[in-house]
């Protein structure tokens, strides 16, 4: 299977990029790390008239502290996630996600942003983001604009990002104090998300102070578990707690039936995985 | 068409290719590397890995124009130059870690990656290693064996002295290590 003849444009700058794109029109599309839209290409899903490869471009790459938060370039790899220090200590949440991502060779090349542009609702990376409260920095022809992630999820595949702009970089804000967990559950090794679970917790004297809970493919957009959050809020940090809470997670969800579980299925393991993922993100034993 | 440049298994091509082009049909068809293999061309299988700038990708996900400037090795480039198989080759070999066959290119690419990175995997370690690469003779455990024996043989070959080096001026005296005052 051989994709459909494009132009192929690789831009050194941002401001390139968006140059690239908005020249490309409505049917060009950015390419990072390829690994979700070369498949689409080779099935002719899709069948852009212009590919703007952002890999060539430097401002797009690497992880930075920036004071109060993070800030990870959108063409960081998984693998870059996997290895990064400062995600080590201010995010291991993106580093556990992105190690679910795929396998070795999918997380060499994918990308954080391409991950995130994408929106796939079974992807590890938008439930992260939105547990973690990330914000998105974008760029188009119009200057740089910012987009919380709750926002930025719109739909299936469809995020806020329009046409003619790209994701330049993630911020994520440190959380000292906050402890965290993403748990997935899928049929085999390198399968999509069933179900997945972001977990964020804080504890004080001996409680949940807050939680930040964020499911994954329980709907066309990564969710707030918004009633296990109110729910765990100044909670016993005990097992019996957190597994009442947790039986709030499929509230106001409206889950997918597919081929690999039904919506009532996918309810189900919301429910124990939430339970799961905010023990092990508290250390709840 | 787009002017690429890649060094494949230690020789440079440049060639003007189609962007469209994958980089498992140049590799195949322009470049006649045809020991990497084309599987299921979905990008499951992993039967097409090899090393792009010394790490593993699947080389039917990956547009030729993206290798632009990096070095890539493919099963071909593994053997030294006087036919001497490379560790996890050799232990493929040994421990008939194959059936059909068709899985191992892909399969040997993706050890060497792992034990680049992980030099002593633990079995556990070795099968997540490789959960990009589908056997669908389901030869896991031999493949799983074979990847512990060439661990073991590489981590025994690290260790060993280095070969003498050719002949040359004499290295300079080593510094004065100065002693804490």
């Amino acid at each position: 299977m051989i994709p459909a003849a494009f132009d192929y444009a690789k831009p050194s700058t941002v401001d390139e990029a968006v140059r690239a794109l908005a020249e490309g029109g409505e049917d060009a599309k950015v390419l990072a790390g390829g690994q979700s839209l070369i498949p689409v290409l080779r099935l002719r899903l899709a069948a852009p008239t212009v590919l703007v490869d952002v890999g060539g471009v430097g401002e797009l790459r690497g992880v930075r502290d920036d004071g109060d938060a993070l800030v990870i370039g959108a063409t960081t790899r998984h693998a870059d996630l996997l290895r990064d220090p400062l995600v080590a200590r201010h995010a291991p949440l993106l580093a556990q996600a992105a190690a679910q991502v795929g396998d070795r060779q999918v997380r060499h090349l994918g990308t954080l942003g391409g991950s995130l542009s994408h929106a796939d609702p079974a992807g590890d990376l938008p439930g992260a983001a939105v547990a973690l409260d990330a914000s998105f920095e974008i760029a188009g022809p119009g200057g740089r604009r910012t987009v919380s992630a709750a926002d930025f999820f719109v739909d299936f595949l469809t995020t806020a990002l329009a046409p003619d702009e790209i994701l330049v970089s993630v911020r994520v804000p440190k959380r000292p104090g906050w402890t965290t967990h993403y748990e997935k559950f899928n049929r085999v090794a390198q399968a999509w998300a069933i179900v997945g679970v972001a977990a964020a917790v804080r504890r004080e004297n001996g409680s949940i102070a807050e939680a930040r809970v964020a499911l994954t493919n329980m709907g066309s957009t990564p969710l707030r578990a918004g009633a296990v959050e109110q729910s765990l809020a100044g909670s016993a940090a005990t097992v019996d707690a957190v597994a009442s809470a947790a039986g709030h997670a499929a509230e106001g969800a409206d889950p997918p039936s597919d081929a690999f579980a039904s919506a009532d299925y996918r309810r189900h393991l919301a429910t124990v995985l939430t339970r799961r993922a905010v023990l092990a993100a508290g250390g709840i034993a | 068409m787009t002017r690429i440049s890649i060094t494949v298994d230690g020789v440079r091509y440049d060639d003007d290719v189609q962007p469209r082009t994958l980089l498992v049909h140049h590799l195949r068809e322009r470049l006649g590397k045809v020991g990497t293999v084309v599987g299921c061309d979905t990008s499951n299988c992993g039967s097409c890995t090899v090393l792009m700038g010394g790490e593993s990708v699947k080389s039917c996900t990956v547009l030729a124009v993206q290798a632009d400037g990096l070095e890539i090795t493919t099963v071909e480039g593994l053997a030294g130059s006087d036919g001497e198989l490379h560790p996890v080759q050799q232990a493929f070999h040994d421990r008939h870690a194959l059936q059909c066959g068709f899985c191992t290119p892909g399969m040997i690419m993706s050890a060497v990656d792992l034990l680049a990175e992980n030099p002593d995997p633990t079995d556990a370690e070795i099968r997540e290693g490789l959960e990009g690469n589908l056997c669908r003779c389901t030869g896991y455990q031999n493949i799983v064996r074979a990847v512990r024996d060439a661990a073991a043989t590489m981590r025994a070959g690290a260790s060993e002295p280095a070969p003498a080096a050719p002949e040359e001026a004499p290295a300079p005296a080593p510094a004065p290590v100065e002693v804490g005052s």
